[in-house]
């Protein structure tokens, strides 16, 4: 697929179609924080790193400050308002404390969806390994998870 | 009133913003935007002295507003402490990041790709804080005399400790919107300021003093804030200034939101510091004398370099009874850009120094670590190095032997001698709230409006991550009779809050939550029989409002640190487990266990992660965290090699907490933010310690610990690494 080809882009956004009219190479995360106007997608570095702006792609997690928006065309976007506000990951990070100041909370609990059902204590260190946080020491994010399915 | 709402205090309920930050609904800086927005960009220095020549805009200037020191219509200072810090420089530089001028434009991009070319003159730069010609302040602590207390010692052990820089690294950075006009009723001309910060009303007094406007038409309101670990005490006050210049001068809103790598390489950081330690000390273990020289290193401008090393200095002989002490500090002016705030606010750094010390004091003797702490110990009774007399809240024993006890320590330090893993504690204390008569000062106010079903708190302290409203309503919701759910939280916001002074200094439970639990009893003493809804349909609006109280008794002599530095303290032990790699020299922890005693656990939960974060955050200053400065300049300015913890490198935490209630705090509780960074680093020098590595600078990276010595002990590891495994 050449970028010339793509004059818009297009992707289910959390259970719903959206075409827009972006410049293909816009980082994803501006086209939902700015396009799409939703700003729970948050940006921590812009560089991949701290895993704050993490969205899922047909179930993926990705950084989306490092996604091109053509890289979405055709795909299946989950963000943080996707979940609804009811999903049981959210009700256990706020019951387990694992949301302190809450700008890694979006990318986190993304990143916990895409673990799976019970994931072992090892599978969650690995697989959140690229979502930083500041205020917890994870243990508590850790503890929110594996409450999540009590 | 009903006295049978279930009690608040001491229980985990739900975090008041709990659900919008779950959701992605919690509004942070940059999420909020406003008609006609415009984008700001700081043009810096790139130099680290010297005096600017020429400024020169290339290409084409349309569309684009340039903002320097000429618009500045009141005083061109960042209104602080001392007033040496320019908010946009004139002529001299004495930093990298200085910033000179700023760049205002509707489209993002075009900002970016603007060329600003300045002329310099440069001059020498100093980067040694030991050769600054310049001090900011200088601190000297003395009790006893010092020659008796040295020739009453046996032995006598000496040392030179040192930290970096450490960067808060708050996942949001700093960010703030200026809005001109104003909200305020009746103030047309003025300024309102929505920003990420951690203390509202410094940056009202800045922009009040920077603008020249009556404080009535400046209006500062934080937004929700995503980390400020000290990192935004300071700096938003620059950043707001810089907004509202450029607000005032377009007549438009202005955003001003620096990225990652701005953000590391122009806002403060913690202090560096060079401790010296000469001790005397009696065959049998008991502290005859402590002699301490320190250094901090506060970068180009003062900001608040004088009241880190004020906090630094009353904890550098550690939570130890001694009778003879002398202490002196200073910090020092470099060419680097500025150093400030920084959880634990000077106190990590001189009790790190303190506690290695200690295990080289231990080792010296042949006692255990264990033993020459429990010998010295502050007990209540005893006097600390500034003559405050503890009572009976202190708990430096108990926190000891609990986490000592926990952990199996003597048992794990025989099991792990002579491998690649070590085991090390450390004894800490931190005092709450501001320090000396630094409260009775600020005389901070908070207030209380009684609501249908409650109340409504009004205070400026920022909820920053660490459960401020959820806390402060716990409190008021016990004090005043009512459930948790019936008590909200006003915005810190200026234009409705009073000033309950800054977010800092492990004050906001035990100074401003007990400033509320007196309006809370004040109001429930008023509404008598009656339920909230029935007052106010009586009697109409009631506002409690309640200024700080020192408490009977406690004093303080500024002119020669004597006294009652805090109201009380907290008392933590840490034990950590560290494995070397042998080829590689990089150290894992691998088990972490922390004893805190705070008065009392408001919330037992947030309590907790307050020393699970700050802990972690204490293992990264300890082992990863490596600010490199170059020509004065930090190199590593981005998250790819500026390491923080991240889950792998996390071990498994064991938190205890202990419970000794302070009289004077909301049910008896003390600080309790800052004293988790105290421990760890520390801890984990010990522990390498135990495992033949005698470090005394932190961070321990691996190039630091192939390069350090052995220690010279019995127990000591053989050095000679592993034979690897060779790849041919």
């Amino acid at each position: 697929m050449g970028l010339t080809s793509v004059s818009f882009v297009s992707f289910v956004l959390n259970g719903r179609r959206k075409k827009l009219d972006v410049h293909p190479l816009k980082r994803l995360l501006d086209v939902l924080r700015e396009d799409c106007g939703l700003t729970g997608t948050k940006e921590g570095c812009g560089e991949g790193e701290c895993g704050a702006c993490t969205v899922l792609i047909d179930g993926v997690p990705v950084n989306s400050c490092l996604v091109p928006a053509a890289h979405a065309d055709g795909t299946r976007v989950t963000t943080i308002e996707g979940l609804g506000g009811r999903h049981r990951l959210q009700r256990a990070f706020v019951e387990h404390g694992g949301a302190q100041c809450g700008i890694c909370t979006p990318g986190m609990i993304l990143a916990a969806v895409a673990l799976g059902p019970r994931p072992s204590l090892h599978d969650i260190k690995v697989g959140l390994a690229g979502n930083l946080c500041r205020c917890t020491g994870y243990s508590a994010i850790y503890r929110s998870i594996q409450q999540s399915h009590v | 009133m009903s006295s049978r709402a279930r009690k608040a205090v001491g229980r985990n309920v739900l975090r008041k913003e709990g659900h919008d930050k779950v959701t992605g609904a919690a509004r942070y800086i940059d999420d909020l935007t406003f008609p006609g927005l415009l984008h700001a960009r700081t043009i810096r220095s790139t130099i680290p002295a010297g005096e600017i020549v020429k400024v020169r805009f290339k290409g084409d200037r349309a569309g684009f507003t340039l903002v320097d020191h000429h618009d500045i219509p009141g005083r061109n200072i960042v209104a602080l402490i001392d007033e040496d810090q320019p908010c946009l420089a004139e002529r001299k530089i004495r930093h990298v990041a200085e910033p000179i001028l700023l760049l205002v434009h509707e489209d993002r991009e075009k900002l970016r790709a603007a060329d600003v070319q300045i002329e310099y003159r440069p001059s020498t730069p100093n980067y040694d804080p030991e050769r600054s010609a310049i001090t900011f302040k200088k601190i000297a602590i003395d009790k006893g005399d010092l020659d008796a207390g040295f020739a009453a010692a046996d032995v006598i052990v000496e040392g030179e400790y040192r930290t970096g820089l450490q960067e808060q690294l708050y996942i949001e950075t700093n960010g703030v919107i200026a809005v001109p006009g104003s909200s305020v009723a009746g103030a047309a001309g003025g300024i309102t300021v929505y920003g990420s910060m951690q203390c509202p009303y410094y940056v009202h007094r800045a922009l009040v003093i920077l603008l020249g406007l009556p404080a009535g038409k400046v209006r500062v309101i934080q937004t929700e804030t995503g980390g400020g670990f000290g990192g935004k005490e300071e700096y938003p006050s620059m950043m707001a200034g810089h907004a509202a210049l450029a607000a005032l001068k377009t007549g438009r809103p202005v955003k001003l939101v620096y990225d990652r790598v701005e953000d590391m390489l122009a806002t403060t950081k913690r202090h560096p510091s060079i401790v010296r330690h000469r001790t005397g000390v009696t065959r049998d273990g008991r502290l005859t004398a402590i002699d301490i020289d320190a250094v901090l290193d506060g970068g180009a401008y003062a900001t608040l370099s004088a009241v880190v090393l004020s906090r630094g200095m009353i904890h550098a002989a550690g939570p130890y009874r001694c009778d003879h002490i002398r202490i002196r500090g200073r910090a020092t002016m470099t060419n680097t850009p500025p150093n400030g705030a920084f959880r634990g606010f000077g106190a990590p750094q001189t009790q790190f120094a303190a506690e290695v010390h200690m295990d080289r004091i231990a080792e010296r003797l042949g006692l255990d670590p264990v033993r020459v702490r429990e010998i010295n110990a502050l007990r209540p009774g005893d006097t600390t190095a500034t003559g405050q007399r503890l009572g009976k809240d202190s708990s430096a024993l108990q926190v000891l032997r609990e986490a000592v006890t926990r952990t199996g320590f003597r048992k794990r330090r025989r099991a792990l001698a002579g491998t690649n893993r070590g085991i090390g504690l450390s004894l800490f204390f931190h005092g709450s709230g501001f320090t000396g008569a630094g409260e009775v000062k600020l005389a901070a106010k908070a207030s209380l409006a009684l609501t249908h079903k409650g109340a409504r708190i009004h205070v400026a302290s920022t909820e920053i991550g660490q459960g401020t409203r959820t806390m402060l309503a716990q409190i008021v919701a016990d004090a005043l009779g009512v459930r948790y759910d019936d008590v909200d939280v006003n915005a810190a916001d200026t234009g409705e809050v009073p000033d309950s002074g800054p977010t800092v200094a492990s004050r906001t439970c035990m100074i401003v939550g007990r400033i509320l639990e007196r309006c809370a009893e004040e109001m429930r003493a008023r509404l008598g029989r009656l339920t909230p809804r029935q007052y106010l349909r009586a009697f109409g609006p009631l506002v409690i409002t309640k200024q700080y109280e020192r408490p009977a008794g406690m004093v303080w002599d500024d002119t020669v640190y004597k006294g009652d530095a805090y109201g009380s303290y907290g008392w933590g032990c840490d034990v950590v487990e560290v494995e070397v790699d042998r080829d590689t020299y990089e150290v894992r922890p691998t088990a972490f266990t922390t004893v805190h005693e705070i008065g009392k656990a408001i919330h037992p939960m947030l309590a907790v992660g307050q020393i699970e974060g700050g802990s972690a955050q204490g293992l990264g200053y300890a082992i990863l965290e490596d600010v490199v400065m170059r020509d004065g300049r930090m190199a590593n300015a981005t998250l790819t090699n500026y390491i923080i913890p991240t889950s792998l490198d996390t071990p498994p935490m064991q938190v205890v907490l202990l419970e000794n209630p302070y009289p004077h705090g909301p049910s008896g509780a003390k600080g309790v933010g800052e004293m988790p960074i105290d421990g760890p680093a520390p801890a984990v020098i010990n522990a390498l310690r135990h495992a033949g590595f005698d470090l005394r600078e932190i961070p321990a990276t691996p190039e630091r610990v192939m390069l350090t010595s052995s220690v010279e002990s019995t127990q000591r590891t053989p050095r000679t690494p592993r034979k690897s495994q060779a790849w041919v």
